[in-house]
């Protein structure tokens, strides 16, 4: 089976619809990201508050909403992420001012107060079982001994309490419970357990319609570090392939993979902007390893092109590019296909946390691969007609000081 | 031809073994095999859920004590000196960043200077002693920068082992606390398995500085009544510290400014209970300290002793009889906040205050569904690419696709071996080096079709299609990993795992696309009649 069997296409002739395409991509892009006065940033950019919570039931917002601003926490984000039927809602608090030490918790501290207000257990005194760790369960059986294990001694009852809590929690959080029980009579499924135990819990804790299940404070210290990193990394990535293709080849090349490179980076964030999505650092590193990852495609044809000019001295320098792209079509297509059908796997079955990083991935294969073949070669077309020749002259003096002639 | 194709296959086959041991160890049932797993392969905080913790430790507090108490010995040591002096000021510039300590001395006679420079030199030696100008009385010591950078890095060593002490000590599985960031006195600490943080939180923060002391006056209902009754001013060598708020409102004690004994002398501390069964902590002292606070206690029976904790009185007893090597502290403790307590004392006081910079906790569900998440899309993607390799390559299909499972277990044994932490970002690093490690085979595939294509006979077309193929397969694999580097270098915790999961998988990579699918091509042809097609 073979998709392209020797394809013979015309592609410098087609080059200004693929330009166009890319400055329309673009324009949308930076146009969306003027409009909506820069990129939607990350938590860990930004800095904030965010706590991930899911309830066993359906959460009216508004509600929460209220309730927050009732404590004096206005302004909060509060929305649904996720299946709807898990329940799960991301409260967003943007940065406070204050500078206090002790203002860095305060946000996630009303949060769970608002939270426990509105859907906690009701019944005041009592620990809540959705939100216990191991540890406090743990403490809570060993005092109570409901399974009369007093007579072994303190360290095994501490052993067998602490394997019993761990077991509880490893229930609760696994599917489809997913972190909420609604029933103590739920847990007498999970081993070691017996009436008495339940009865404990029961009389122990509550059970709220919460559970946090993840929280992220950034102060504003770190948010600056991290900008200011992502800004060097970024730089450091484009930097290093400017000189590794500008060392293999000539400058000109290196100049063009880095033009084609940054329009990828651009598109992609386009993409973001326009769908909302946010940039976290996760985002970055997908975007420096598409960097890395489209230096491939982009290496694959300038050395066909190189190959070719010297193979062919008196063949046009456009026709050249367009045989090297027809040339190696086939494998580019193929292995960007094979490593976009993994990433798209990732992207529809990776879950809420990776999403951003998947879908950085997923455009940026398409995107990078596009580029590599459409714009970079018509970019060093470019320079050559600009130069007079002087590209192809360039390419093949570069070609005589490799040490090996390497078809691909 | 067939003793080189024997012989390579056991190498593999002894790599493979080596790699299977490595994940599951040699485990007797189901049971262990999971253990065994888990053990091996370390999940980073995102799939095992825990807190992630950034603090800073304010090391201009060590500097600001350190100052603090030469401002006061100077005056004591120009008197032992004989020396005559009008004023000791403190004269900082706290514009500067960080803020200079200086202190400023006036009315030193001229023919004390010599005097006042011995001094300086022998006692004060991290200080630069220079005349003001236009004062031929004055001098200025400003504490050298080499000196405040000393301090401050030594409070932070400190402030580390400390932390780390106290972390030990609550029983956290693992934990890490290391430097972070770029010289700005960060730490980062990692929590496994503690999704509720504001217990660890206050334990690391609290600074524990514990000091006995004598109580001169009180308690007093607040601050000017205690000055109020000593005429506004009080007395040499004593401090005014509040004490507990009871029912009657605020207690504030005068007490000396020297203390009896520190956290220092400390040589245990438990939590028990006191005459009257409520919740205490009982400590003993080394023997430096029980002498020192035998003499204290014996020469004061009948008078109060202030236990003073972070600058608080939190109660004064009155000495009854002497007491050396041992003391409680009560105090209407909770038995939490007793455990709490002693943990912290035995742990030593913090040289500088803690800020929290960024908090961040995940709760075990949510690495539970993560550790789901990423199996599903790394079982779905590799499926995936497998089928399309049998379908577009035929038989040669199968050749990739056991070079990509040998693969996934040099990855995972890999991760394991190397002590790698498995995040939610590394997992999608697996994903995506099955589609860009597949690749190396399209490469060798593709090459070895062409060559075909030009008539060339099997055997030598597949020798050429792996010999061109090569050096393309290793600059591709070097740019990726060039680029993970990067990441590395500059990225924490997550991107690190992606990072380094991305490296050991294109490493592992090179072996099982170049030489193993070599192998098996190397046995399939040998069991070809001469002059067969291959399927590719």
């Amino acid at each position: 089976m073979e998709f392209f069997h020797e394809p013979k296409i015309d592609w410098m002739g087609k080059k200004w619809y693929f330009i166009a395409l890319s400055l329309a991509l673009a324009v949308t892009g930076l146009a969306s990201m003027v409009i909506k006065k820069g990129l939607a940033y990350g938590i860990d950019f930004r800095g904030g508050t965010v706590v991930t919570v899911k309830f066993s039931k359906s959460p009216s917002l508004d509600a929460i909403r209220s309730e927050l601003d009732r404590q004096n926490l206005h302004g909060a984000t509060i929305q649904g992420i996720g299946v709807p039927a898990d329940h799960e809602v991301i409260i967003g608090l943007d940065l406070r001012t204050t500078t206090s030490s002790e203002a860095l918790d305060e946000g996630k501290r009303a949060i769970v107060t608002s939270l426990s207000g509105l859907y906690g257990q009701g019944a005041a005194g009592k620990l809540d079982f959705n939100n216990a760790s191991p540890p406090t369960l743990a403490d809570h059986l060993l005092a109570a001994d409901p399974l009369g294990l007093s007579s072994k001694g303190l360290d095994a009852a501490t052993k067998t309490y602490q394997d019993l809590a761990e077991a509880l929690v490893n229930f609760r959080n696994s599917p489809p419970r997913s972190g909420l029980i609604s029933d103590f009579a739920d847990l007498s499924s999970v081993q070691g357990v017996n009436a008495g135990v339940i009865a404990t819990l029961r009389n122990d804790f509550g059970l709220s319609s919460y559970a946090v299940k993840n929280t992220e404070i950034v102060g504003p210290k770190v948010g600056k570090d991290l900008r200011r990193q992502a800004l060097y990394v970024t730089l450091a990535g484009l930097g290093a392939m400017l000189i590794y293709i500008w060392f293999r080849f000539e400058l000109v090349y290196g100049i063009a993979a880095v033009i084609a490179t940054f329009h990828d980076v651009i598109i992609t964030l386009g993409f973001f902007s326009l769908l909302n999505k946010e940039i976290s650092l996760t985002v970055i590193a997908a975007l420096l390893t598409l960097v890395g990852y489209s230096m491939n495609d982009t290496i694959v044809v300038f050395d066909r092109i190189r190959e070719n000019t010297r193979l062919n001295k008196r063949q046009g320098f456009v026709d050249l590019v367009n045989q090297s792209i027809n040339q190696t079509l086939s494998r580019t297509i193929l292995t960007s296909g094979l490593t976009f059908l993994a990433v798209l796997s990732l992207f529809l079955f990776g879950g809420e946390v990776i999403h951003g990083f998947s879908f950085a991935l997923v455009v940026g294969v398409i995107i990078g691969t596009y580029s590599s073949i459409f714009i970079a070669s018509p970019i060093v077309v470019y320079f050559q007609q600009r130069m007079g020749g002087g590209a192809a002259a360039v390419a093949s003096r570069s070609y005589q000081r490799e040490a090996a002639p390497v078809r691909r | 031809m067939e003793t080189k194709i024997k012989g390579r296959a056991i190498f593999i086959s002894v790599v493979l073994l080596v790699c299977i041991l490595g994940i599951i160890g040699l485990p007797k049932n189901v049971q262990e095999l999971r253990d065994n797993v888990r053990n091996r392969i370390r999940l980073g905080l995102d799939l095992k859920g825990g807190t992630h913790l950034v603090l800073q430790v304010q090391v201009e507090d060590a500097v600001n004590i350190t100052a603090d108490q030469v401002h006061e010995r100077l005056g004591d040591e120009l008197k032992v000196k004989n020396v005559p002096y009008a004023d000791i000021q403190k004269a900082d510039d706290t514009t500067a960043q960080p803020p200079k300590h200086r202190i400023l001395l006036k009315g030193i006679p001229q023919e004390n200077a010599a005097q006042l420079q011995t001094l300086a030199s022998e006692q004060f030696s991290d200080w630069d002693l220079t005349r003001v100008p236009g004062d031929p009385t004055g001098w200025m010591l400003a504490l050298k920068p080499s000196a405040a950078a000393g301090i401050r890095n030594q409070a932070m060593l400190q402030a580390m082992n400390t932390i780390r002490n106290r972390v030990d000590q609550l029983g956290v599985t693992e934990p890490t606390i290391a430097e972070y960031g770029q010289g700005d006195f960060e730490l980062v600490v990692q929590l496994p398995g503690v999704d509720d943080p504001s217990r660890v939180k206050d334990i690391i923060q609290s600074t524990a500085l514990l000091e006995l002391k004598l109580v001169q006056d009180g308690p007093y209902s607040g601050r000017e009544a205690a000055l109020a009754a000593h005429g506004g001013v009080l007395p040499p060598d004593t401090k005014l510290l509040p004490g507990p708020t009871g029912q009657t409102g605020e207690t504030w004690y005068v007490v000396n400014s020297v203390a009896a004994v520190t956290g220092r002398d400390l040589s245990g501390a438990e939590p028990s209970h006191d005459s009257s069964g409520r919740p205490s902590v009982s400590f003993t002292l080394t023997r430096d300290g029980a002498a020192r606070f035998g003499r204290v206690t014996g020469a004061n029976v009948g008078k109060q002793l202030a236990i003073v904790l972070d600058n608080r009185v939190f109660d004064a007893p009155v000495i009854q009889s002497q007491i050396t090597d041992r003391g409680e502290i009560t105090g209407g403790f909770t038995p939490q906040k007793v455990q709490d307590l002693a943990l912290v004392l035995r742990s030593g006081a913090l040289p500088a205050s803690i800020v929290y910079l960024s908090e961040q906790t995940v709760g075990p569900s949510l690495g539970a569904d993560s550790i789901r998440h990423g199996a599903m899309a790394c079982l779905v993607g590799f499926v995936a690419v497998m089928a399309f390799m049998l379908i577009y390559y035929r038989e040669s299909g199968i050749n990739a696709d056991l070079a990509m499972i040998l693969n996934l277990i040099i990855l995972m044994a890999g991760i394991g071996y190397f002590g790698a932490v498995l995040t939610l970002p590394g997992i999608a690093g697996v994903i995506l080096m099955v589609g860009m490690g597949v690749d190396s085979n399209v490469l060798i595939f593709e090459r070895i079709r062409e060559e075909l294509r030009l008539g060339k006979a099997v055997g030598a077309a597949v020798a050429n299609g792996f010999e061109h193929a090569f050096v393309t397969i290793i600059d591709t694999h070097v740019t990726t990993i060039a680029s993970a580097v990067i990441l590395f270098a500059f990225g924490t915790g997550p991107i690190r795992g992606f990072a380094v999961t991305l490296t050991i998988g294109l490493l592992a990579n090179l072996f099982t696309s170049v030489f193993v699918s070599r192998v098996i091509f190397d046995y399939v042809l040998s069991r070809r009649e001469k002059g067969a097609e291959l399927s590719i």
